[in-house]
């Protein structure tokens, strides 16, 4: 338990730490990340030893956003003013991603598929 | 002791949070809609349960940032997903990478082009700029960038929801047929929920969503600020 909490909590103290440095705007938990990822590929952790905690992490982050999503209560007047902006901007915006990402993989996954039949 | 100052304690409060999230949990798995989400009935009961019987949130924040200080961590161990679709990742790395950067950018623009020309203020359109990026992830950025945090989180949840509900319908019209495309937008557009519905089909359909959505965490984390900066 220890050991697993204590790698995890170490990748998110080193990340906090380069996310002081000023100009980079990258939250210091995306910076833990890439660090534990890193620390995986290298070998230098292995994967079942931190695979227990990270699970457990993973599945219930939709509870730790709890608190955050209840702060919205403080906001109530601000989305009756802009719900218009705020409605459009999001549901255009997810139809937008959706189809540019999908596209453009199955274009560029099926012309790496071609070439790579004539070499 | 008045019976309603032991509700203001963080110990009540967050269990009541606790017991809230099992009724809530409980209530999806019995009735299986999609649209009571676990997360969103709480939060919603809670807000009711404030509001009648006058705690602040400040009060309930004693006890929630216990909980609210679990995300992070829960970021970091998105590493470890990340760590095992790494060699799918180096074997298709450039239409892989070019997609998402793609998403990614579009994904900021359009929010923000299409939320300033409807005249929403800038800490509205800060809070809808990491909108399509996975809750935790986003609400750090959204701090980061000067946004509302407590705004982002409700769209970030809003959009996934929505994703899942019609991202396939709007593939379908689009005309994106491969299975490995669709997964990676709907982790790329509607993160863990769109994941959710996607990996219905199928783990190797959740591999990838999941694979879209850290990808896109991670970009939109390095897009945000300077696009914001350029367009606002």
């Amino acid at each position: 338990m220890a050991k697993q909490f204590g790698i995890i909590f170490a990748c998110l103290a080193v990340g906090e730490l380069i996310a002081l440095i000023p100009g980079l705007h990258i939250p210091g938990s995306i910076w833990g990340l890439l660090l534990l990822a890193g620390l995986l590929e290298k070998g230098i952790v292995n994967p079942r030893t931190v695979a227990p905690v990270c699970k457990f992490l993973i599945s219930n982050m939709a509870f730790f956003f709890i608190p955050p999503g209840v702060a919205l209560m403080l906001y109530f007047d601000l989305i009756a003013v802009q719900w218009l902006p705020i409605t459009v901007a999001t549901v255009g915006s997810i139809v937008v991603v959706l189809l540019v990402t999908g596209r453009l993989h199955q274009f560029l996954h099926s012309y790496m598929k071609q070439r790579h039949g004539r070499h | 002791m008045a019976v309603i100052d032991y509700f203001r304690t963080p110990l009540a409060l967050i269990t009541l949070t606790f017991l809230v999230y099992w009724g809530a949990s409980w209530l999806r798995r019995r009735t299986g809609l999609a649209l009571l989400n676990p997360m969103i009935v709480t939060i919603g009961l809670l807000i009711v349960f404030l509001r009648l019987t006058g705690i602040s949130f400040g009060e309930y924040y004693e006890g929630g940032k216990m909980i609210e200080f679990w995300l992070k961590p829960a970021i970091v161990a998105l590493g470890l997903p990340l760590f095992y679709e790494l060699k799918n990742i180096r074997r298709q790395f450039m239409p892989l990478f070019l997609t998402e950067v793609a998403g990614s950018l579009t994904g900021i623009i359009s929010v923000v082009l299409i939320a300033k020309l409807l005249g929403a203020t800038p800490d509205v359109i800060r809070s809808l700029a990491p909108k399509s990026v996975s809750t935790p992830i986003a609400i750090e950025i959204t701090a980061q960038l000067g946004g509302i945090p407590a705004l982002t989180s409700a769209i970030v949840v809003i959009v996934g929801m929505i994703g899942a509900v019609m991202g396939l319908k709007v593939m379908e019209m689009g005309n994106v047929k491969s299975p490995v495309s669709k997964s990676l937008s709907m982790g790329t557009a509607a993160h863990v929920i769109g994941t959710n519905r996607i990996s219905e089909y199928g783990a190797r359909y959740g591999a990838y969503s999941t694979l879209g959505l850290i990808l896109n965490g991670i970009l939109t984390a390095f897009f945000a600020g300077p696009v914001l900066d350029l367009l606002l």
